[in-house]
């Protein structure tokens, strides 16, 4: 059977992971090719690196990455993180990357989806969803934009539904768009996965939003990532088992030596999640 | 030399690498000529099944194809190079394939289920494991339930069960890969499946 899958994530800019890795001993730790080699080695399922390179001219420098990453690892790669144009994917695509994970230009332009997998295939287009839970203050919210999931629901009643809205900028910017619907959109409009990030958890350890996990995943029939919040192995489990995730994004967990890859499967291998164990 | 041929159906290098990694020379090309000096053919091929064969078409690749496989010389297909060999697809639409197998290629039913009946998703993406039903030069020393990276919606479905390598199950069983004489062609990505997936990309290479 399809096991689940565990991808780090290196977040890169200007051509460097920041901060690095340390699990291992590499020659340059910032070099995303040496780190994408260090996970291949330690079998992760995928790997997926997000751009955070802020000024424009140096984004070709990831190309170059790219192309560098696949000539030197077998192993799926996603790279995500300022892409705006089918001649971005493009780009990325043909350097070496399998997918590229569309975040706002989705939100600016929904038909960008639609254009993006049409040309190159539902396959390699994850729409990226930035979530943050939805304040219950119904007196003040404007509902209108919020559809078809709040019909059935007198304010005071929905105030007792959990609901997620769609952020950008880092969690800054609320787009007023319900984020499960947004999955529901995105889907229709022919991405191929779903790269769920909790804005809430991220960066807490806390432990993934299983609540938004499960309430996307359910919601639509193409795979979903869960991401934000792992600190510990537990988190993986339960993103799986409660959160239904198809896959788990991590990164600090794994970077900094807490856990290695091949723990994380064998624990969750024991506790029975379907997961591929190099042997 | 290994042919790898360019139609522009998706990103070549990963393929072209995974042989380098392996240890054999290869050219990635769409001239004919290269296609039949060539030791060994590779086909491979992501996207939707029309366009591919529209692009093999439009390239004059059809015949240079054919001609390479009835040469007898080692031919591998990955993804979307599985599913052209065969008669017909039904993605949107039902369209001609290489007819190289006699049977079709049909979409995984949305109705699919887990064993504890959740529904599946599709596409089929992520890291699966094989059943060895026969096991072909490419499979050496290939075990059992060894896992590859898998990516697509639709599935090969052979007329003649004889043509079956490996299995795989995704809410129902089916055809991850076909021998039939010089021809081996996986669902699954080798140049995407770390080691496992080299390792054939190199017993591939080493067939003479």
């Amino acid at each position: 059977m399809l096991t689940k899958r565990i991808i780090p994530c290196l977040d890169v800019k200007d051509g460097r992971v920041v901060k690095g890795i340390s699990f291992v001993k590499l020659r340059d730790a910032g070099d995303p090719v040496e780190c994408a080699r260090a996970y291949e080695e330690q079998g992760a399922d995928e790997l997926v690196y997000l751009d955070i390179t802020a000024s424009h001219e140096k984004r070709n420098i990831m190309i170059g990455i790219v192309e560098r990453t696949a000539a030197e690892v077998s192993m799926p790669l996603t790279v995500g993180g300022g892409i705006r144009t089918l001649e971005d994917i493009k780009e990325l695509l043909h350097a070496g990357a399998d997918k590229v994970s569309i975040n706002t230009a989705a939100i600016e332009d929904p038909e960008f989806v639609k254009r993006a997998s049409e040309r190159f295939g539902s396959q390699c287009i994850v729409v990226a969803i930035d979530a943050k839970k939805r304040e219950a203050k119904w007196d003040m919210a404007d509902t209108s934009n919020m559809g078809e999931t709040f019909k059935y629901y007198t304010p005071s009643q929905a105030a007792l539904v959990p609901a997620w809205d769609v952020y950008t900028h880092g969690g800054r910017k609320n787009r007023g768009i319900d984020a499960v619907l947004w999955a529901k959109k995105v889907e229709g409009l022919g991405a191929g996965e779903i790269l769920l990030t909790s804005m809430d958890k991220d960066g807490t350890k806390e432990g993934y939003d299983l609540d938004l996990t499960f309430n996307i995943s359910q919601t639509v029939s193409i795979p979903v990532i869960a991401s934000g919040g792992a600190g510990q192995l537990e988190h993986l489990y339960l993103a799986f088992t409660e959160g239904k995730a198809d896959a788990v994004l991590a990164a600090s967990i794994f970077h900094f030596g807490e856990f290695t890859i091949p723990q994380a499967k064998r624990f969750l291998k024991e506790k029975g999640i379907n997961i591929r164990v190099e042997t | 030399m290994i042919a790898i041929i360019d139609y522009d159906m998706g990103n070549l290098r990963s393929v072209q690498k995974g042989f380098e990694r392996a240890g054999h020379r290869c050219i990635v090309t769409r001239n004919p000529k290269d296609i039949s000096n060539a030791t060994h053919v590779v086909l491979p091929g992501v996207g939707a099944f029309k366009d591919c064969m529209d692009n093999l078409k439009n390239y004059g690749l059809v015949e240079p194809i054919l001609n390479a496989i009835k040469s007898g010389k080692p031919f591998l297909g990955i993804c979307l190079g599985l599913q052209l060999l065969f008669s017909e697809g039904e993605e949107f639409g039902i369209h001609k394939g290489l007819d190289v197998i006699k049977g079709r290629v049909v979409r995984f039913s949305p109705e699919l289920r887990t064993p504890n009946s959740e529904l599946l998703k599709i596409p089929h993406m992520g890291w699966n494991d094989i059943k060895i039903e026969k096991r072909p030069p490419a499979l050496t020393d290939i075990a059992d339930g060894s896992y590859f990276y898998f990516v697509h919606s639709y599935y090969v479905v052979p007329k003649d069960d004889g043509v079956i390598a490996t299995k795989t199950n995704y809410g129902v069983e089916f055809v991850s890969s076909i021998w039939k004489g010089n021809i081996f062609a996986c669902q699954f990505h080798p140049e995407k499946s770390q080691k496992l997936g080299l390792k054939i990309l190199k017993n591939f290479g080493d067939i003479s």
